[in-house]
Order: C-alpha cells, then sequence, then structure tokens
C-alpha cells in the first residue's frame, strides 16, 4: 500500500500493493467479518467464565502484548517492561482511586484517576525505555528484565504506597452509564473495544510518519540518522507511545481481578508477555491476540487435561515453554506466520493467471 | 551524543564556503585513517575526491556527516561549527549522503524510502497521522521519485529492485528536502555504461546552489560532473587542482593510475 493510499487499518503486512477505487470497506477480507461477527455476537451463546475469564484475559494479556509487539515488531526492541507498565497503570488506579485499603487509597475519582495513571505509566516507560535504548539486542532484555525485578520487589516490600505483599483490593471499575462494568457481558465489551482499539491503533500508526520512521531506525539506524532523525529520540518516543496499551491492559486487569499485588507484576508475568508475543508472531499486531488467546486456553484448560493424567495443574508451564520451544525452533515468527504460510501454499495452488485451481 | 541547540544557529560566521575542514584527523585505535585533512569548498562548488582504496576517501565522508566523529580538527558547515553534532542535526541544516553501498530500507516500498528521507529533514517526525494523498511530502517524494527515473516502480518494494535502480534511490534520498551541500560516495560503482550516462546527466541537472564532493573511482564519470579535485593518498590530502592538472600530473599519474590508464 502506497502511502498516499488513505485505506484504513487493515490486517495487512505494512507495504502491500494493492490500490485502487475500491472502498476500503471492500478491502476487508470475508474472514474479518467473520471473525467481527463471532466476537460481537459471543455473549449470546458464552457462559459469564468464558466471557469474563477467558475472553477478558485474552484481551488483557493481548494489549499488553501487543504493546511489546509494537516495540519488537515495528522498532526491533524486545523489553520485558510492559507488563511493569500495565502494573504501574493498575497501581495507579488502586492508589489513586479508591479500594478496600483506604488508609493509602485516595479515593479520586475516575476522570482524574483514568488519565493520571496513563500518564504515570507513561512517565515511567519513558524513563526506563531511555535507559533500555542506548543498548541493543540481548543487553535490552537484561536491563528491561533488571528494571520489571526491581519495580516487582520494589512494591512487595514498600508499604507506604504500594502496600506491599497484600497489595490493593475491591478496586472496581467505575460505574459509568448506570452500568457495572464488572458484569461478565459488559466487561467483555469493554475488553473488546479497548482491544480493537489498541490493536486499529497499532495497525493505523504502522503506517504514520512515526511508524514507518520507527520500522526505519529498526532496519537501518544508522541511515536513518543520516535523513535527519534522531534515533535515539525516536525509539524512547516509541516506549512511551507503546505504554498506552499496556497501561490500558492493566488498568483493565485490576478492575477484572478486583485486585491488585506484586504477584501480578512478578518476573515470571513478565517473561509471559513475552512468551505470548513470540507464540502468536510479532510481524503482526494481531499475532499477540491470537497468542494470548492460545496462552489463556492452555492456561485454564490444560489442569484439567494435566489432571486427568495425574500431573499437577501447575505442569501447563510446561506444555506452554514446549509450545514456546516448538514456535521458537519451528516457526520464529510465531503462529501468524505458520497462518501465512499455509496461506501462501493454498495461494499457489491457484493458477495465477486463471484463478482456477491446477 | 552531544545536546546542541535545535533551532538556534549560534557561531554562524559567513566564511563564504559551503564546507571548511581544518585539521580532521579519525584515528582507528593506533592507526590513522584520515589525517590533518584540511579543506574548503565554496557553495555551489562540485568537486571529486580521488585516492586508491584506503586513501580515506569514505572516512571523510563519514567525519563530515558525524556518521563516525572526527578525532580531532573542526568542519564548519555554511560557517556554522558542527563538529560536535551528531548527524542528524547535520542533516536537518541541509548536508546528505549517499552511500556506496546501497543503504536503503528493503521493506519499504520506493516511495516509502523518498517520503521517509523528505520526512527526517521536515517537521512533524512523530506524527501518528497517516499522510493524506495530498500531502505535500508525498507529492515532493514523488517528485523525486520522478527525476530519478523511479516514477514505474515506486510502490514496489526496495528489496525486489534491480542494483542500478537502488543506485538511484540512493540519490534521490540525498536529494530529499533542502539540501544545500551533497556527498556522493561512489555513486556509479556497479552500474552499467547506460546507467552511468542517466548519473551523469543527474548529477550535472543539480540546481547550481548545490555543491557536491563525489567520490569515484571512474575518472570518466568524476572528471565530467566537477570542477575541481582533491586527491588523497594514505589519509593526506596529495594534491588539489582543476580535472585537468589532476589528469595530466605525472605523479597523479604514477601514484593512482598506475601504468594501466588508457
Amino acid at each position: 500500500m502506497p502511502l498516499a493510499d488513505q485505506a484504513p487499518p487493515r490486517a495487512s503486512k505494512g507495504a502491500t500493493k494493492t490500490a485502487g477505487p475500491t472502498s476500503w470497506i471492500e478491502q476487508i477480507p470475508a474472514a474479518w467479518w467473520a471473525a467481527v461477527l463471532v466476537l460481537l455476537a459471543m455473549p449470546l451463546v458464552a457462559n459469564n467464565f468464558w466471557l469474563f475469564q477467558v475472553m477478558g484475559w485474552t484481551f488483557i494479556l493481548g494489549m499488553i502484548a501487543v504493546s511489546l509487539t509494537f516495540l519488537a515488531g515495528y522498532g526491533g526492541m524486545v523489553s520485558l517492561l510492559q507488563m511493569s507498565i500495565a502494573g504501574l497503570a493498575g497501581y495507579m488506579v488502586a492508589i489513586l482511586g479508591p479500594s478496600g485499603t483506604t488508609s493509602i487509597s485516595l479515593g479520586l475519582s475516575w476522570w482524574i484517576v483514568l488519565p493520571a495513571a496513563f500518564l504515570i505509566a507513561a512517565i515511567f516507560a519513558t524513563l526506563s525505555g531511555a535507559l533500555a535504548v542506548r543498548t541493543e539486542g540481548i543487553y535490552t532484555i537484561m536491563i528491561t528484565l533488571a528494571i520489571a525485578a526491581a519495580f516487582f520487589y520494589f512494591t512487595r516490600q514498600n508499604y507506604t504506597i504500594f502496600n506491599g505483599y497484600s497489595g490493593f483490593n475491591l478496586v472496581l471499575p467505575p460505574r459509568l452509564f448506570g452500568i457495572d462494568w464488572r458484569d461478565p457481558t459488559a466487561f467483555y465489551y469493554l475488553c473488546l473495544g479497548c482491544a480493537a482499539l489498541c490493536y486499529g491503533t497499532v495497525v493505523y500508526v504502522s503506517r504514520s510518519p512515526f511508524g514507518l520512521a520507527l520500522q526505519g531506525v529498526r532496519d537501518n539506524p544508522r541511515r536513518m540518522a543520516a535523513l535527519g532523525f534522531n534515533v535515539t529520540a525516536h525509539r524512547v518516543a516509541a516506549h512511551a507511545f507503546a505504554s498506552i496499551f499496556a497501561s490500558m491492559g492493566g488498568i483493565l486487569l485490576v478492575w477484572q481481578n478486583a485486585q491488585i499485588a506484586p504477584g501480578t507484576i512478578g518476573i515470571s508475568s513478565a517473561i509471559d508477555v513475552l512468551v505470548v508475543a513470540v507464540v502468536g508472531g510479532m510481524r503482526r499486531p494481531l499475532g499477540a491476540f491470537v497468542g494470548a488467546f492460545i496462552y489463556v486456553m492452555l492456561q485454564t484448560f490444560s489442569p484439567d487435561v494435566l489432571g486427568a493424567f495425574g500431573f499437577s495443574a501447575e505442569r501447563f508451564k510446561l506444555i506452554i515453554g514446549i509450545g514456546f520451544l516448538a514456535v521458537v525452533l519451528f516457526s520464529p515468527d510465531g503462529v501468524m506466520g505458520l497462518w501465512d504460510r499455509w496461506r501462501a501454499r493454498v495461494a499457489r495452488r491457484v493458477d495465477p493467471l486463471t484463478g482456477q485451481p491446477r | 551524543m552531544s545536546l546542541s541547540t535545535v533551532n538556534e544557529r549560534p557561531g554562524q560566521m559567513n566564511t563564504g564556503n559551503a564546507l571548511e575542514l581544518r585539521g580532521i584527523t579519525k584515528m582507528f585505535g593506533a592507526l590513522a585513517a584520515i589525517a590533518d585533512v584540511t579543506l574548503s569548498v565554496r557553495p555551489g562548488e562540485r568537486r571529486a575526491v580521488l585516492g586508491s582504496n584506503g586513501a580515506g576517501k569514505t572516512t571523510l565522508f563519514n567525519c563530515i556527516t558525524g556518521d563516525f566523529p572526527a578525532t580531532a580538527g573542526i568542519i564548519r558547515f555554511f560557517g556554522e561549527d558542527v563538529t560536535a553534532f551528531p548527524p542528524y542535526e547535520r542533516i536537518r541544516r541541509g548536508l546528505r549522503r549517499t552511500y556506496q553501498i546501497s543503504s536503503l530500507f528493503a521493506g519499504l516500498s520506493v516511495l516509502d524510502n523518498v517520503y521517509l528521507a523528505c520526512r527526517g529533514v521536515s517537521r512533524n517526525r512523530y506524527s501518528l497521522l497517516r499522510p493524506r494523498s495530498d500531502d505535500a511530502l508525498i507529492h515532493a517524494a514523488e517528485m523525486l521519485v520522478e527525476a530519478v527515473q523511479l516514477t514505474a516502480v515506486k510502490d514496489r518494494l526496495v528489496g525486489e529492485l534491480a542494483y542500478g535502480q537502488q543506485r538511484q534511490l540512493e540519490i534521490a534520498l540525498a536529494m530529499s528536502g533542502a539540501p544545500r551541500f551533497i556527498l556522493f560516495d561512489e555513486p556509479a560503482a556497479g552500474l552499467s555504461p547506460t546507467e552511468r550516462r542517466d548519473l551523469v546527466t543527474i548529477l550535472t541537472s543539480l540546481p547550481a546552489h548545490i555543491g557536491y564532493i563525489v567520490i569515484e573511482h571512474d575518472m570518466d564519470v568524476a572528471l565530467r560532473v566537477v570542477e575541481s579535485v582533491t586527491m588523497m593518498h594514505n589519509g593526506r590530502v596529495f594534491k588539489e587542482g582543476k580535472p585537468s592538472e589532476i589528469e595530466d600530473d605525472p605523479e597523479v599519474q604514477e601514484l593512482y593510475l598506475g601504468g594501466g590508464h588508457g
């Protein structure tokens, strides 16, 4: 798609070559309409557990993972900080807004709390990003892991702000428009809407000057500097921008659990975000959500399967670990990469001239 | 990376030169890739830098753009001391360069590559809004693509282009925005005779106020597109003069052209 094309977000890779007078609605493949329909109609058939726990957690995890996909896929920066950023935003909602821990929580109203949570998380992301972008590859992973670990232990040991080990409970979403947003159906649509917003934003921004330049910085930082771009500043800005998606996920997460504690943002959670993004595939933002769905399905249902074979339910991480290994070994661009290759193979069976099967 | 004022332009002394190098030295460990290079180029002047492999020509370019900062010496760009500036600050002031080995964004289309170059030297580098089809920079990018005769492939991915087309795209990137001075690093390398003729046309038809330095081994190209020549040898300036003087200089012939010329 050339830049001149005004087509809005679609599930396309960075630069395809479709152009022409067709309206953007016609360019959306039928599979997308089907997926949208299934997602919108799901509350009609699914039970509350499925809507609230499975799908809610899928969307939330997907939002946190898509912030990593944005950084890693478009910016080439693998950060393990996204769960900490989500957690900080969640903590801010608990600390600034109302919670069961009245001695700490300020009980401010939502229209102050939410912008403040996003802002504080963005400041945290910017500062830690500024540290991380001066490193490359494995060192970026190490430094972000170090910051994530430091933040985890800080929240666990600090009782004046973060209430230490027990964290905050009874953190509930505001009753906006008279709706109880923790009602499974309402929460499902809230998460679906936020996830769609995050996904659409990432796809849209990937073709904006900022997103294009970020991909340029990923591919050839030296040349970008020779084109007038401040590579360091651009990378830091990407960290700040990606924090929006993680924060959104973190705020929904604290509402879903009605509580937040250091366990939410532990090292294993930080790594899980990376696993989710890699399993889904980092080349496309949709991969984050696909990876999240696979992760949540395994997390939710593998204990039953494992239990049937006499294993402990905790062993589901073993399955995820094996799956992760398999993906890294056989499809480095994740499940979405597998899907792309399968599609390409199907397309090859069709004669390119006649459109008929060979 | 040093921080510098973006909009103020202190030390804007008018020495009358587009580019002025004083005692530029670049050490790699104990090895001086270039040593004590002093050079001045007038605005609009076109100059060739010649020299055998390892003479320090590309290192000189890297020092001028700041890709590798100089170990010692002063660089003035249109009178302004840019020695301590990071590359992007120098580029924003109108300096451009091409690379000897094409340095492009293979995963982006031709138009996107040029658009990025135009965006880099304009405002709103951080814009989150997609450009409209009537965006002035899109238009500028299309003009540049036209100027290097790549309009037919403007939506193709750069990785799919033929080598000669990639070289042309390199030049388009260097012409983005409002360049005041361009450094061409072996623009003719690997081009066919026809493509070389096109290159000469592109270089000679650049607006008169745009000066450049070109590193080029092909004397037929180099001496047709410049009015002055600097010979480098072992990291030092060896000789300066008009193309005809350099061509006829016996020392130069011995050093650079060897016995095999002609």
